[in-house]
Parts: C-alpha cells; sequence; structure tokens
C-alpha cells in the first residue's frame, strides 16, 4: 500500500477526481501508472503520437476515432485529469442513482455513453450524423470488403431504418431510439464474441405485438450478391 | 380351388398376422390379392405413430388460444395420457419408445442437436462462465440437498419407505435433479424473456448432463457396493472432469472434421447435409461409446461445425440443414411427450403419499435455495446481474422430463423400491411441465420481467455493435486492461489466420454487417414478391376462412355410423349440424383424428350444404388383427392452411429464434 500512497500523493487533485468521475483511488493509481508508462517524454501531457505507439490501438479500425475523442477541440494534448475522465464514461452505471434533475448528468451514466458514442461518428461535432460520416465509419470498418457501391446502399439503408425526421441525417435523439442489444445474431455470425458491454447496459425493449414497421418496404433494391 | 388362411403369431404372442396361401394343387390359380402384415409391422407402426402424434400437433393449433396459454408439452402429454388409457384397456402394450436405447439413441439426439445447431452463439460465449457455474455446481448442490433430506424425510416411521438406504437416495436425487432440456425449451421459446436469463436457463439444461450422468453412474457403482470409501469420491471428481471435457472434446474434434470434410463438397452438393447429421450423430455414438457426455459431446460438435460449415455448403444445403435438423426435433419432441403420456398408464405405480409428496417440495425448495445462493455468488462478475425477478424465473424454469423418466427405468431392479421412484419421477415430470409450464407465462407477465423484442434486427443495431465492440477493444489496449475481449480477439486473428483458411473453402472474410446487409435485401425482395403478386392462394384461402368461421365454433358431430367393410376398412358416415347460420358453399379437406386401438388413418371428405349441415365421409384403414374398432372424429371444418413462404413468421419456427436460412429459389 505503500507505493500506492506515494503515487497518489503525486497526482494532484485526487479528491476531486474521485468525486467526479467515481473511479476508486486503486484505480486512479493504476491508470497513472499507464498514462506515465504512455508518457514517455515524461512531460505530463499525452499527445495523439503517445497515443500512436500502442501497437493494436493502432491497427484497430477506428482508433484514430478513439484518440480523437480524448482530445477536445483545439486542444494539442491531454492531461491526466482530462485522461481519467474521458475513461470514466467506461464504469458500469450506477443503478441505485437517484434521479435529480437538477445535478449535471454524471459521466458514466446511459445518456453520456451514448453521447461518447455518438461522438465517435460525428467528427464534425455539428450533432447530426450525416451521410457522409456514416459512410466514412463504414469504410473505416468494411475497409477491402465491399465495393465503394456497396457502402453507399448500406448506409442508405442505415439512415433510412433510424432516421424518423426524414432530414437525411441521424440526430442524436434518433441515434438514441435504435435499439441495440435486442437482437440476436444471424446466420453470418463470424463468432464475435463481444456484447455491448459498457455502453448500453440495460437496453431491454418492452416486449409487444407489433414488431418496428421496417420502411425499407418503401422502395426496393435489388443489390444480390455478387 | 380353397383359400387357406393361416393365423400365426408372432414371437411375444402380440401380434397376428393372417397369411392367405393357396395350397399346391392343379386347381391353384393366381393369387390376386394377398396380404402380409407381419413383413411390414414395425415400419408401418412406427410411421403411424409418429403420424398420430404430429396430427395431435396440427390439432392444438386450430384453437390459437390453447397454445398460448398451454405450452404444447401439456396437450401433447394429455393425449398421450388418453390413447395410453384406451390401450391400457385392451391390455396392447404401448411401444417401447422411452426405453432406454431407444429413447437415449434415437429420441434424445434430434433434439440435442437442435438445441445446440440453434444456439445463440453470441450470448451465449459472453454468458458461459455463469452457464457453466449454474450447469455443474447448481446440479451438484440439488442432487446432494434432495438426496440428503430425503434420506432424512425416509426416516420418519409415519412413512414406510425406511427401506431406503443413503445411496438410493441419493440415486434417485441425482435422475431428478438435473433440469431436462426438452421440457425447459419447448416451454421457453414461447416466451420471451430477456436474452441472459434465456441463455442461462438454455444453456443449463444442456450442459448439466456431464453431472447428471458422472453422479448416475456414481451413486448406481455405489449403490450396489455395502460401503463407500473416500477415494471413490476423488474418482468421482476425477470422472467428472474426464466426462465433461471429454465431451467436448470429442464435440469439437468431429465439429473441425465435418467443417474440414464440408470443404471438398462443391461437387456433391446434394449428400452435403447428410455430413452435419452423419458427424454429430456420430459425435454422439462415440461418446455414449466411452460413457462420457454425448449431450456436451453433440451440442459442442454443433456450435463448431456450424460457423465453417454454413460458408462451405452451398445455400440451399444450408436451408436444408436448417430444416431438416428443426423438423427431427419438433418430430423427436412431439414423440417423447406424447409418449411419456402413453407409458404413464400404462406403467405399474407404486404410489406414497409422503415420499411423493416431500420430494416435490424438496426439489422446489432445493431449486429455490440453489439459485438464490449461486446468484448471489455469481453476479458480481457478471455485467448485466440478474435481480430478483429473473432469479425466480431461473428457479421456477427447472422443468423435468424425459431424461429423468429414462433413467429413472434403467435403475437396476436390485433396487427394491423401484417402482416407487417411478411413480415419484413421473409425478415430479407431471408438476413440472403441467403446473410450471402453464404457469410461467402468466407469473412472467406479471412480475413484469424484462423481456426482449428477439426478431429485431436492423442494420443500425449491427453497425453500433461493431463500433463499439471496436471501441471497447481499443479502450482496453489503451487502459492496458485485459479482458474477455482479448482473448476473444486473440481467438478471433487464430480463427483469421489458421483455421479459416484450413477449413473454409473460399476464404473471403466477410464483415457481419455485409452480410446482414445482403440477408435485409434479400427477405425485403422476397417479401415483396409474396405479397403483390404470388400468392393466388393467398387470397382465396382468407376469402373461404372467412365464411367458414362461423362454423368452426359451432359445429358438432352429431351421429356417426361406422361401418366395418373388412376388418380392415371401414367407412364412416357422420352427419352433423351446424348451429349458426350462414351461406355458403365450403369444401373443404378435413383431416379427422381418429382415436383407434391399433392405429388407423383416415381422411375425410366433407361438404357442407347452405353452412347448416356438413356430411363427412371418412374413410380408414387400419391393420387387421385390431380387436374392436372406436373411433371419434373432430370435425374442424376450417382446416385449409396456409402458410406463405414468409421468412419473418415466428409462428412456426418458434424454437429458432435466430430465423431462418435464406431461401434457395434465388440461388444459381
Amino acid at each position: 500500500m505503500g507505493s500506492t500512497n506515494s503515487t497518489l500523493s503525486k497526482i494532484p487533485n485526487v479528491e476531486e477526481l474521485v468525486q467526479e468521475t467515481g473511479f476508486t483511488p486503486a484505480h486512479i493509481v493504476r491508470l497513472y501508472d499507464r498514462f506515465e508508462a504512455l508518457d514517455k517524454e515524461k512531460t505530463g501531457h499525452l499527445r495523439p503520437q503517445d497515443f500512436g505507439a500502442i501497437n493494436r490501438l493502432a491497427i484497430n479500425p477506428i482508433g484514430d476515432r478513439i484518440i480523437g475523442a480524448f482530445f477536445s477541440p483545439g486542444q494539442e494534448t491531454v492531461d491526466f485529469h482530462s485522461f481519467v475522465r474521458i475513461l470514466a464514461h467506461f464504469r458500469p452505471a450506477d443503478k441505485k442513482r437517484p434521479k435529480d434533475p437538477s445535478m449535471p448528468e454524471p459521466v458514466n451514466s446511459r445518456t453520456s455513453k451514448l453521447k461518447f458514442a455518438f461522438q465517435l461518428y460525428d467528427q464534425d461535432k455539428d450533432g447530426k450524423i450525416s451521410r457522409a460520416e456514416l459512410l466514412q465509419v463504414l469504410r473505416s470498418m468494411l475497409e477491402m470488403q465491399v465495393t465503394e457501391e456497396q457502402l453507399e446502399s448500406i448506409a442508405d439503408r442505415t439512415i433510412q431504418e433510424a432516421d424518423l425526421d426524414t432530414d437525411d441525417a441521424i440526430s442524436f435523439e434518433e441515434f438514441r431510439k435504435v435499439p441495440p442489444g435486442g437482437a440476436l445474431r444471424l446466420t453470418y455470425q463470424h463468432g464475435a464474441l463481444t456484447q455491448i458491454r459498457f455502453i448500453i447496459v440495460k437496453n431491454y425493449v418492452r416486449f409487444d405485438n407489433g414488431k418496428q414497421a421496417m420502411k425499407g418496404n418503401r422502395y426496393l433494391k435489388f443489390t444480390l450478391p455478387c | 380351388g380353397k383359400l387357406d388362411c393361416v393365423l400365426s403369431y408372432s414371437d411375444d404372442f402380440k401380434h397376428r398376422s393372417i397369411v392367405y396361401s393357396f395350397p399346391d394343387a392343379e386347381n391353384s390359380n393366381l393369387p390376386v390379392f394377398t396380404m402380409n402384415y407381419a413383413r411390414i409391422q414395425v415400419p408401418f407402426e412406427v410411421t403411424l405413430w409418429v403420424l398420430l402424434a404430429s396430427f395431435a400437433k396440427i390439432g392444438f393449433h386450430v384453437y390459437h388460444k390453447i397454445t398460448f396459454w398451454v405450452p404444447e408439452s401439456c396437450l401433447l402429454i394429455s393425449i398421450g395420457l388418453m390413447v395410453g388409457a384406451i390401450m391400457h384397456s385392451v391390455h396392447e402394450e404401448p411401444p417401447a419408445v422411452l426405453s432406454y436405447n431407444v429413447f437415449f439413441l434415437f429420441m434424445l439426439p434430434p433434439i440435442v442437436l437442435e438445441s445446440g445447431y440453434f444456439i445463440p452463439t453470441r450470448p451465449f460465449f459472453e454468458n458461459v462462465g455463469t452457464v457453466l457455474w449454474f450447469a455443474v455446481v447448481g446440479t451438484l448442490w440439488n442432487s446432494i440437498g434432495i438426496g440428503m433430506s430425503l434420506y432424512a424425510v425416509c426416516q420418519i416411521e409415519a412413512f414406510e419407505v425406511q427401506d431406503i438406504n443413503l445411496q438410493e437416495n441419493m440415486l434417485f436425487a441425482a435422475i431428478i435433479s438435473a433440469v431436462d432440456p426438452v421440457a425447459v425449451l419447448s416451454v421457453f421459446e414461447d416466451v420471451s424473456v430477456n436474452e441472459q436469463l434465456y441463455i442461462v436457463v438454455f444453456g443449463e439444461c444442456l450442459f448439466n448432463d456431464a453431472v447428471t450422468v458422472v453422479l448416475y453412474n456414481m451413486f448406481n457403482f455405489v449403490a450396489e457396493m455395502p460401503e463407500v470409501e473416500p477415494v471413490d469420491v476423488f474418482l468421482g471428481v476425477a470422472r467428472f472432469f474426464v466426462v465433461g471435457l471429454g465431451g467436448m472434446g470429442f464435440g469439437v474434434i468431429f465439429g473441425f472434421v465435418a467443417s474440414f470434410t464440408t470443404r471438398f463438397t462443391s461437387n456433391v452438393r446434394e449428400i452435403e447435409p447428410l455430413f452435419i447429421f452423419m458427424y454429430s450423430y456420430l459425435a454422439y455414438l462415440v461418446a455414449e461409446l466411452f460413457s462420457i457426455s454425448s449431450i456436451m459431446a453433440i451440442v459442442t460438435c454443433a456450435l463448431t461445425m456450424k460457423y465453417y460449415v454454413e460458408e462451405n455448403v452451398s445455400q440451399r444445403s444450408c436451408t436444408t440443414i436448417r430444416h431438416v435438423v428443426k423438423m427431427l426435433g419438433t418430430i423427436s419432441e412431439t414423440l417423447i411427450f406424447f409418449f411419456l403420456g402413453v407409458v404413464t398408464i400404462t406403467t405399474e405405480h407404486e404410489w406414497n403419499w409422503g415420499y411423493i409428496m416431500f420430494t416435490l417440495l424438496l426439489a422446489l425448495v432445493w431449486r429455490g435455495l440453489g439459485v438464490l445462493v449461486l446468484t448471489q455468488i455469481i453476479n458480481p462478475f457478471r455485467t448485466i446481474p440478474f435481480n430478483f425477478k429473473d432469479q425466480f424465473i431461473l428457479g421456477y424454469g427447472g422443468l423435468r422430463g424425459a431424461i429423468s423418466f429414462a433413467l429413472v427405468f434403467t435403475l437396476p431392479d436390485s433396487i427394491g423400491r423401484k417402482k416407487l421412484f417411478v411413480t415419484t419421477t413421473i409425478c415430479m415430470i407431471m408438476f413440472t411441465v403441467f403446473i410450471q409450464g402453464i404457469s410461467i407465462r402468466p407469473l412472467i407477465e406479471f412480475i413484469n420481467v424484462r423481456r426482449t423484442n428477439r426478431n429485431l434486427e436492423t442494420i443500425n443495431v449491427e453497425i453500433h455493435s461493431r463500433l463499439i465492440e471496436h471501441t471497447i477493444a481499443g479502450v482496453e489496449d489503451l487502459c492496458g486492461q485485459w479482458s474477455h475481449y482479448y482473448w476473444k480477439d486473440k481467438f478471433l486473428k487464430f480463427n483469421n489466420r489458421i483455421l479459416r483458411k484450413i477449413l473454409i473453402r473460399d476464404n473471403r472474410a466477410e464483415s457481419s454487417i455485409v452480410a446482414l446487409y445482403k440477408k435485409l435485401e434479400l427477405q425485403n425482395a422476397m417479401e415483396i414478391l409474396d405479397t403483390v403478386s404470388g400468392d393466388i392462394n393467398a387470397g382465396s384461402s382468407i376469402v373461404s376462412l372467412q365464411y367458414v368461421y362461423p362454423l368452426s365454433h359451432s359445429s358438432a358431430c352429431f351421429l356417426s355410423l361406422s361401418l366395418s367393410l373388412s376388418r380392415s376398412l371401414s367407412l364412416a358416415c357422420s352427419l352433423s349440424l351446424a348451429c349458426s347460420l350462414s351461406l355458403s358453399f365450403s369444401l373443404s379437406l378435413l383431416l379427422a383424428f381418429s382415436l383407434s386401438l391399433s392405429l388407423s388413418l383416415s381422411l375425410s371428405l366433407s361438404v357442407s350444404f347452405c353452412g347448416l349441415v356438413t356430411l363427412s365421409v371418412s374413410l380408414s384403414l387400419c391393420p387387421p388383427g385390431c380387436l374392436s374398432y372406436t373411433s371419434f372424429h373432430i370435425v374442424h371444418p376450417s382446416s385449409l392452411t396456409h402458410y406463405p413462404f414468409n421468412l419473418n413468421r415466428s409462428d412456426g419456427y418458434l424454437r429458432n429464434p435466430e430465423g431462418f436460412g435464406l431461401g434457395s429459389i434465388y440461388q444459381g
């Protein structure tokens, strides 16, 4: 415990961090160690290149978006406090939190998590996921597998499903309504072994008899597999 | 010349056959009509029993309300009870379907294969720890708890069961404590509880087989020995690992071999489905050979195989495999429940109020306690913990079924109170299937368990899920923390680099987003075709149903005359009066349901005049040798059923939450 205490004393404003993010001191110490390991030049700040040193993050299809999420617009560096604050998004939500509208939304609530996910798509931060942004995300995730046309079809379909006010973009409210986590995976499951673990914790749609009408029936696209 | 009629009996004096033969005389003519029943007897009776049980299933769906509130298993058992009563009253023996060999070698594998094939893989692997925890520790807890308490109950003099010693009690407890996949799945698939709960119940009932096998063998062995040594307990534990891991190992090996085989089947597309069935059955049989857990073997085989095989085989084969797996599973399940009802009546029972009541009570109590305690221990490790409502359903959903029944029959006869055990097991099964099975749906609604809308699949969901997976993996790398995402990632890389190259013919990696997109587009295309141009029948059947409907609620069979034309053929004519007035002409083909002693197949044609009177003529065929012919017809006019080819229907394929494979008509 000695080393923990000594590390704790090195971090400024620990109590404030604990209060704000809800991490335990032990967590914060661990994160601090990690921060220091990444910060090779010991400047106390991280730059995007430091993140790039993590190999597996570099080959992650959306690795650059994740890194980008740490840097607020205009900032070039990230200090430890911001680092921890962003990571606090990923803590499990506190179920017993009283719903007090006057207090600000805690960082790890469901809404905050959804906002974080939304920001991964919405790079220009205009509050909407436009078709172009969606195309970019799809391109980075699907890389070589599909042609540009198929990408566009998929993007079209995605917007069509989620877009309720027909402005050809997905706003945050529309994004929230998409019920992730309800569908079971189907035929061509490639043994992906994860769940939507941190971000959407409790999302069970109350079962009713009508299934959600698919807007796709309005027009038909014969894009059969080539 | 004279016709010689020879009456011959089969070896067990149960079946007669009549052979008409001509003597070899000068005046012998060519026989125009001969009959040889003995030759076709076994396949014929098998077919008729299967058909009868299947007609029962058709009959249930006539009134939708019945199947909504009462699970099919209960209905089937009830019909079986009726048939059993009829058979018993004329001292006919039912076929030995639930005997050990027939059950475990022929009836059980299709069901378990179906369960294993359609397991939702992603939730399963996420919850595998919980599943195994409940399956192994839960079953152990139940067995030991029930065994010990029953032994304590036996000490009470009033129940007159003091002669059952500890080993026998433990053996019996091992048999009835295992949750049965057949019963549970038939109830839970209709009720859409949340995914986590479903997968834990599902997985538990499949994977507790290892424990059951070990405990059963162990106590069986021990029951015949006068004393137990500590070393036996250690051997028991060792055997558990052999059984469990061995079962899984065999399954995985056979799964890989199957996948590898399908890599080379591009020129023999017609027999591709065969490999799936043969390999999985082989896995089952080899596991049975070594007395390790065959259920786990076949389940893991199906799990492993499915992913690679579905990429290798053609679209048609894929559809065929899915369809046949479902069909076999449904047939097996139907037959098992049906015969459970039949055999209930025809076996010898020994009733003992105290023992039976206490068994029921203790089973409930121990299961409830077990679920509570185990959940408390495992909840901290779960991302989505179980709340009390989930736990209640988890405990309440522990139905027992046919596996216990088959096992109890194989108890050695050296156990004095075998009949009591049989009766208690039957009571247990009936109680859980009927009472718990019927009440679980209203209970779920009442206590408002989290449900899930399983049929919803959209591109949005898929894309978001992928994105979030990548995000989480990235953040984990950032933090330097490894969790199961790390292992998943490692496995996927291993998979892509090595396994897919070996096992898949055309190694084109395809993201699930693209796959889902193609699937959804194809679905849309076929839906449009179905409703707009395609089905002419759809129109007319709705029309005819419209008219016939008033009839269906109020027609009754008034008069039924049956004439025996010969011993094997009879013509029955029945007249029924409809109470409602509706002007329509409808010609409908009825499938009349007839219960008779040695099974008969009957077809009837009915014509209704002005909606008032329905005349139906039915022809039925039954094998010669039936003692007397009794039948009653359930006449239901509106049986013109039409199932449009619609991929989004969930009622026909309730068991499979994943939806159906793509139709083959659009494939070149």
